[in-house]
């Protein structure tokens, strides 16, 4: 339970810095309403009614969990502090959890925001929420295995702009902003190589209406890829501190 | 493990080296710290004291040798030594949105202590260390002086039988020093301490033993009073004067080789200095002497001779 105590930490660092949390909480959701609003009464395509997009905007919104938790770890290892706790008896368990789990409450409130914002636009409701958590989840900690990699390898400088790349990657390559299927070409073959337009496909089935057993498909490469993020992450982690 | 005299030995190491590619920080170190002794290890940059303690915390494997820290090989249990030490590294490591309250509870809570016990050793450390007064502030806010003391005052936190301080006085000004000697030395003999540093006067002020390092090796070893009195004997004259050409001082030189010209003045150092012979060679050579001192050997002077540190002086060719 020690790892408690970082954890604790980790939140407070987070937490007490504002102004980074609300921009990835609040710009997706701006974005969403401003999208939301053009597309109104005429969306050309499926994805820019608010249905499409509210789901499609809240797996983008992930990108910043990314961001945030590459910027914590490296600048953690760049200072002593990482050290200090390098020497006192934690495991490597421990350093994970601490460095992961504070974070799911801005991916809590972000899907709590774009909901909300969805809604305000006249997002239909009644979808079932059990498979939107899951597939959620587990994209939060895929995003947040990423922020481990960059913050792991990056430095303080190098780790921001390395983050961002992550969210704009998802916005285009996830399909957030167009329809991935029907540009197709070099988009549509890396976009679904990675796990982002398959999460972005799943959250949208969801909302209309699919059930745990229309999205196998998606979640297999979700889980995947989450599993890879994971695992290099913690790789690297350690590779790293080792030095 | 115990030595011959029945003292128990709280560190050892043995043929400790690390190698960092081509370059061998640490050198094959073999070193015996008494249960409850305050050791210094004192060494120019680069010489090795940060890459030791690394080593001796299992940050860092060591690439030959091992060491041992109350009866547990840093190789082969790890665990059990990371419990019973700490360590307040090189840099201040503190965590910068936290208090210095909150600091020291989370550090508590790192190395496992209930939720009382770490409230009432944060409570003494803050007294201790006179940081109570601004104990709810966020610590980025602090001076660096308070971010030091904070430091340092974290590694106290687990009540560590074994301390390692890494330059604990660097950043503060001469008074927070001496407070922090004071600090120290009250910790003195409960805890075996291992203490790294540039400055001569506090291994004299707290060392009971004191190992000179350079290039990764143990150069000398001994009780400070011990490392003085081998250069017993040498002596250190000093001579400002005009129409001190270094011709002269050349001349000096050949008789005593230890001769340079500093900014001071003409130093020379010999264990044995005739004082007329070089007043009147001096005199001789029409250089008149405006001021002259003699003095004892101190540790600077130990230090200097074993590791050929010295400020800038023009040598005398
Ligand atoms: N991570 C590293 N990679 C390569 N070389 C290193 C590394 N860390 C230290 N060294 C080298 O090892 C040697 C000893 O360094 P160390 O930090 O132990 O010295 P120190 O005695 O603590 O010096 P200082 O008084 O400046 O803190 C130096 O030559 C240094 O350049
Ligand atoms: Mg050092």
């Amino acid at each position: 339970m020690r790892f408690l105590s970082l954890a604790g930490r980790n939140i407070k660092e987070i937490y007490r810095d504002p102004a980074a949390v609300i921009m990835g909480v609040i710009m997706p959701a701006v974005l969403l309403l401003l999208f939301a609003s053009m597309g109104q009464g005429a969306a050309p395509v499926d994805i820019f009614t608010v249905d499409g997009l509210t789901p499609a905007v809240t797996v983008f919104s992930f990108g910043f969990l990314t961001l945030f938790s590459a910027m914590l770890l490296a600048r953690d290892r760049e200072s002593a502090f990482l050290t200090r706790l390098l020497i006192a008896p934690l495991k490597a368990t421990d350093f994970i959890l601490a460095y992961m789990l504070p974070f799911l409450p801005v991916a809590a409130l972000q899907i709590v925001v774009c909901l909300t914002a969805g809604s305000l636009m006249g997002m239909k409701a009644g979808f079932s929420w059990a498979p939107f958590l899951v597939v959620m989840f587990i994209l939060a900690v895929a995003c947040i295995g990423i922020g481990m990699i960059l913050g792991s390898l990056f430095s303080v400088n190098m780790a921001p702009p390395a983050g961002s790349l992550v969210v704009v990657i998802i916005g285009l390559f996830g399909g957030v902003w167009m329809p991935l299927k029907q540009v197709g070409g070099i988009f549509g073959a890396v976009g679904y190589a990675l796990p982002f337009a398959h999460a972005v496909d799943a959250a949208r089935a969801i909302v209309k209406g699919a059930g745990m057993g229309d999205i196998t498909v998606e979640l297999y490469w979700l889980l995947g890829y989450t599993v890879l993020f994971f695992l290099l992450g913690v790789f690297f982690f350690r590779w790293k501190t080792k030095q | 493990m115990m030595n011959d005299h029945g003292e128990w030995y709280s560190i050892q190491t043995f043929d400790l080296t690390r190698k960092y590619g081509a370059r061998t920080a640490v050198n094959s170190i073999n070193l015996s710290i008494k249960q409850g002794e305050l050791f210094s290890l004192l060494g120019p940059n680069g010489a090795g004291k940060t890459t030791t303690i690394k080593m001796l915390s299992c940050l860092l494997k060591p690439t030959a040798g091992t060491a041992v820290v109350m009866g547990h090989d840093i190789q082969k249990t790890p665990a059990a030594v990371k419990q019973i030490l700490n360590v307040s590294p090189q840099e201040t490591a503190i965590a910068g949105r936290l208090t210095a309250w909150e600091n020291l509870l989370m550090m508590g809570g790192v190395y496992g202590l209930s939720k009382e016990m770490a409230k009432k050793r944060a409570k003494e450390l803050l007294a201790l260390f006179d940081l109570t007064a601004r104990a709810g502030e966020q610590v980025r806010k602090f001076s660096g002086g308070m971010q030091r003391r904070l430091s340092i005052a974290m590694a106290l936190i687990s009540d560590p039988q074994v301390l390692f301080l890494d330059e604990p006085t660097l950043g503060l000004d001469p008074q927070s020093r001496r407070a922090m000697w004071q600090q120290i030395e009250k910790l003195k003999g409960e805890k075996t301490i291992l203490l790294t540093t540039h400055y001569l006067e506090e291994v004299d002020a707290l060392a009971d033993r004191v190992a000179i390092i350079k290039e990764g090796e143990v150069v000398a070893l001994g009780t400070p009073d011990e490392l003085k009195e081998n250069l017993q004997g040498m002596q250190t004259m000093v001579v400002r004067a005009q129409n001190l050409t270094m011709e002269i001082a050349a001349g000096l030189k050949k008789i005593y080789p230890h001769t340079k010209m500093k900014e001071s003045g003409l130093e020379i150092r010999a264990k044995e200095l005739i004082f007329d012979d070089i007043v009147d060679y001096l005199r001789e050579n029409n250089v008149k002497i405006n001021w002259l001192s003699m003095k004892e050997p101190s540790l600077d002077d130990v230090f200097l001779s074993l590791t050929g540190k010295e400020g800038a002086t023009d040598e005398v060719s």
